[in-house]
This record gives structure tokens, sequence and C-alpha cells, in this order.
């Protein structure tokens, strides 16, 4: 479902992703995992059309992104790091529009988001302002959202970033309901480890741009002697911390949370 | 046309329903109207120039256009980062209709906002020569708030972080709006000054709006200003839709 040769990016002087390659098949949950700054976010942004490799070839359903633009952007579905939604319109309003912009017809668009809003426990609250909801309900809304236009690959980047244990745990549930439902393959990131290994069929870690290894999480603790997938994923990626300079996005993130008292 | 739509709808859905904001905007206008009507009000007569009210009100009016205009594009920064645009640049839909659904529902708005301190000059004691000339006015806040919007959008793509929003708005948004002659006169500014306030759109757009409900001291020819804000809207539009075209997400 998602091939990517020997993907490269280099930014400047700098190397974000240096010679990935991986597949994900059909229907499997994929969790790629690293670092700050390994080069995550990256590789979503070159999967999702946002960013042009600088060489290297990616498919995505039998399509090139870069080629193909407009029909690969059909056939996935994404939750970005940062929400995405608008907080003065409703939950409602939210998905229909989404639904314009992915051409879903009229009549199956409301029966999906009816469906969808059900399934992610969202229905009764569908006419409130998003602004309203809590942290993890705006989550599950995206994500109830990028499933709205039956996509084959769902893309989650850190989807479950500063949610308590309760909403990590329901949201994931979802995921993997719909995920074997519909069949849809899921990619995504997370610094949870523990999530990792139990919802992922499959997981590739990446550290200084360079996939250090990839297996099922039974695989991977096998491969480095270790009982659980966060040990083996310091072991694969060593203990030292990644200093990231700030950048503009990171500087407005603060400033968000600011104006939003502390919640996101 | 569908996706333009409900971009542009969603522009107005959030404007009608902040109302605070709306409230909040006011209070800017308001304050110009009845510290310059009322404070100037007399000084303006003694010179000869008629009723600053009824001079001034046009500007006023093309004030509130060009803020609500052009912050509707700038606002592009935060949206970028924490808001809808992210989901909007994914879609499987051409840049250049999210850049149109989005201007026009900028302009929509702000064209709205201009509406509103019509009524409240109007309560000021501002009074048309012809409520005929209404329509016309209408128009020319049409153009005012494409051109600004467009402006907007073309420099909210650029922008990187707050600081530069502070620049655009005491480098760009404050002299547009002073040297527009929403203030003072046009007709006998001279040297330097009498150039730089040619240089601005919005001189023709509030110039257009004193010429049709009949204010004292218009400078140009009406058909010279509906002329100059086509041509400078059709450029900022151009403009806008290029650099929307060149934003990474």
């Amino acid at each position: 479902m998602i091939r990517v040769t020997n993907l490269v990016k280099k930014f400047d002087k700098l190397t974000a992703v240096d010679d990935v390659t991986f597949n994900v098949e059909a229907g499997e949950i994929f969790a790629f995992l690293g670092p700050n700054g390994a080069g995550k976010t990256t590789t979503i942004k070159m999967l999702t059309t946002l960013l042009h490799p600088t060489s290297g070839s990616i498919e995505l359903d039998g399509l090139n992104p870069q080629t193909h633009q407009h029909e690969a952007r059909q056939r996935f579905g994404i939750v970005f790091q940062d929400p995405s939604l608008d907080g003065e319109l409703t939950a409602w309003e939210n998905l229909q529009i989404h639904a314009v912009l992915y051409h879903v017809p009229g009549k199956v668009a409301r029966q999906r988001a009816e469906e969808l809003l059900k399934l992610f426990e969202l229905w009764e609250r569908r006419n409130d302002q998003v602004k309203k909801f809590s942290g993890g309900m705006k989550r599950r809304l995206e994500i109830a959202r990028g499933f709205l236009h039956t996509p084959r690959i769902l893309f989650l980047d850190e989807p479950t970033l500063g949610l308590d244990p309760q909403s990590r745990n329901q949201l994931w549930t979802h995921v993997k309901r719909v995920n074997e439902a519909e069949n849809v393959t899921v990619f995504l990131t997370t610094h949870y480890m523990d999530e990792a290994d139990r919802v992922a069929h499959r997981i590739g870690v990446i550290d200084h741009g360079k996939l250090v290894t990839q297996g099922t999480p039974a695989e991977i603790k096998e491969q480095t002697g270790t009982t659980t997938l966060e040990d083996a994923f310091l072991k694969l990626t060593g203990s030292t911390i990644r200093e990231e300079s700030a950048s503009s996005a990171d500087q407005m993130r603060q400033f968000a949370k600011m104006w939003s008292g502390g919640k996101k | 046309m569908k996706v333009i739509y409900v971009l542009w709808l969603r522009e107005v859905k959030r404007y009608l329903r902040s109302r605070v904001q709306i409230i909040a905007s006011l209070g800017n206008p308001i304050l110009y109207l009845l510290v310059l009507g009322f404070g100037l009000g007399p000084v303006f007569r003694r010179a000869g120039n008629g009723d600053y009210l009824q001079f001034v009100a046009p500007g006023i009016i093309g004030m509130s256009i060009l803020f609500t205009s052009i912050f509707s594009g700038i606002g592009l920064l935060w949206d970028r980062q924490f808001g809808f645009l992210k989901e909007m640049l994914v879609a499987p839909v051409s840049r250049m209709q999210i850049m149109v659904g989005r201007t026009l529902g900028g302009s929509t708005v702000a064209v709205f906002q201009g509406l509103l301190i019509t009524v409240i000059c109007l309560l000021a004691g501002f009074r048309p020569t012809h409520w005929i000339a209404i329509p016309y006015a209408i128009g020319f806040m049409v153009l005012i708030a494409i051109n600004f919007a467009a402006l907007g959008v073309a420099i909210g793509s650029g922008l990187q972080d707050m600081q530069g929003f502070q620049l655009i708005m005491n480098f760009l948004v404050m002299p547009i709006y002073f040297l527009s002659g929403a203030l003072f006169p046009l007709t006998d500014t001279k040297s330097v000054l009498k150039y730089i306030t040619r240089a601005d759109p919005l001189s023709y757009g509030i110039d257009g709006m004193r010429n049709v409900l009949g204010s004292p001291n218009h400078a140009f020819d009406p058909r010279i200003d509906v002329l100059v804000l086509c041509v400078v809207g059709f450029v900022f539009l151009i403009f806008g839709a290029y650099r929307f075209s060149k934003i990474e997400a």
C-alpha cells in the first residue's frame, strides 16, 4: 500500500531523511518511531504530498504522489501534529466542509458523518462549536474526519500528544475498529512506546534520518534482547537527548498554549 | 465552484458567530468618527472646507474595510499552524480555489463591516446627497475589500511569526490608512505627499465613495477611481494567488 524506496530529503546542508526504504502492506498498522528531529514528520510530509523528496520514490496505492497529487490526496486521510479543526464551526460543519473538499456527494457524506460521529462517540455533540470540545474530543473528531472520505490510508502524526491515558486508550480502540472494519492502512508516529507495542502490527525505527530497524514489536524486542519496546528503542537510538532549536512553529505553539490556557 | 462556496460560507459563518469581535472592531472607527468628526469639525469649517463629518465618514468606512479585509488575509499565519488551512492544503482541490474562496469570504465580511460603519455614520449625522448613491458606494466598498483581502493573502502567505505581523501593521497597514486621504483632503496636498497619496490604492476607494456620496473635497474623477481600483485589484489578486500557491505547509 505504501512503498518507499531510497527516499532522501535534504534541507540545505542537513539531510533530514537519508536513504529510507520500507513497505507497508494493505490493512496494516505501521508505527514510525524515532526521537525528536529524527525525520518522522519530514517523512510524513513527503508521503502526504506536502514536501517534495530530494531523491528516491514513493508509491501510495500504486500512485506516485508527485505526479498524481490530487488522486493520491483523495486516497489518504491525515491527522496533523497540530490541530486543524475550525473551532468556530460545529463538529458537523467541520465534517461537511471536509466532504466538499474531498468531493464526497452530499447524501453519502451525511450518512458517513453520522456513522463516524456515532462510532467516535461525538454524535450528541455534533451541533456544538468545536472550540468547546476537550483535547481528546477534538482529536477524535479529527480522526473521524480523516476517515470521512473512506481513504485507503490514514496518516496519524503524534495523535495522542497531550492526551490522558483514558483518551489515548479510547482513541486507539476506535482507530483499530475502523482499521479492521474497512481494511484501512494506518501509518502513525508516536512517542509512547507502549501504544506502538499494543496497536502496531509492524514498527520502523528512524534515527538521524536513517531507518535503524523494522519488524514486528516482538521481532524488535528479540533483536535487541530486551523485554519492552521502550528498552529496545533506547538501545537502538541511544539515550542522549536530542536538542532541537525552536523553530517559528514551536514558538507559535507556545503562544497558542498561552492563549488557550494551557490546554490544547 | 462548490469548494469556493463552502469556503466563502465558512468565513461568513465565522464572522457572524464572533459577536464580541464584531462589537470590539467597531470601537476604533467610532473613536475616529467622534473624536475627529466633532473635534476637528470647527477647524475644518473655519478653513473653508465644509463639514468635516461629511468629509471624514467615507474615510472611516474605508478604514474599517481596509483593516477587516487585510487582517482576514494575514490571519493565514495563524491558520496555517493551528487552523483549518492545513486541512485545506492537503485536500484534493487546487490552491487557486482555496485562495479565491477565502479572499471572497474575507471581502464579504469586510463589506459587512463597512455597512455597519455606514449605519453608525448615518446615526452620527452623516447624510449622503442622494440615497440612490448608497448602492454605488457599496460598489466601491466591494472593490476596496477585494483589493486588500488579496493583498492580505499575499502578505499572510509569507509571514513566519508574530513579529512579522507587527512589522506589517506599522509599516504597511497604518501608512496605507494615513496616506489615503481618509482623514485629510487630497485636493491641496503638496510635493512628495502628493505622489505618495496617489500611489496608495485606498485613496481611490475612499475618493470614489466621496464622489458618489457627495462629500466635499473629492480629488479625482470617479471613473479614474474605478479604473485604478480594478487594475490594482487584479494585480493584487494575481500576486496573492501566486504567493498562496508557494505556501509550504
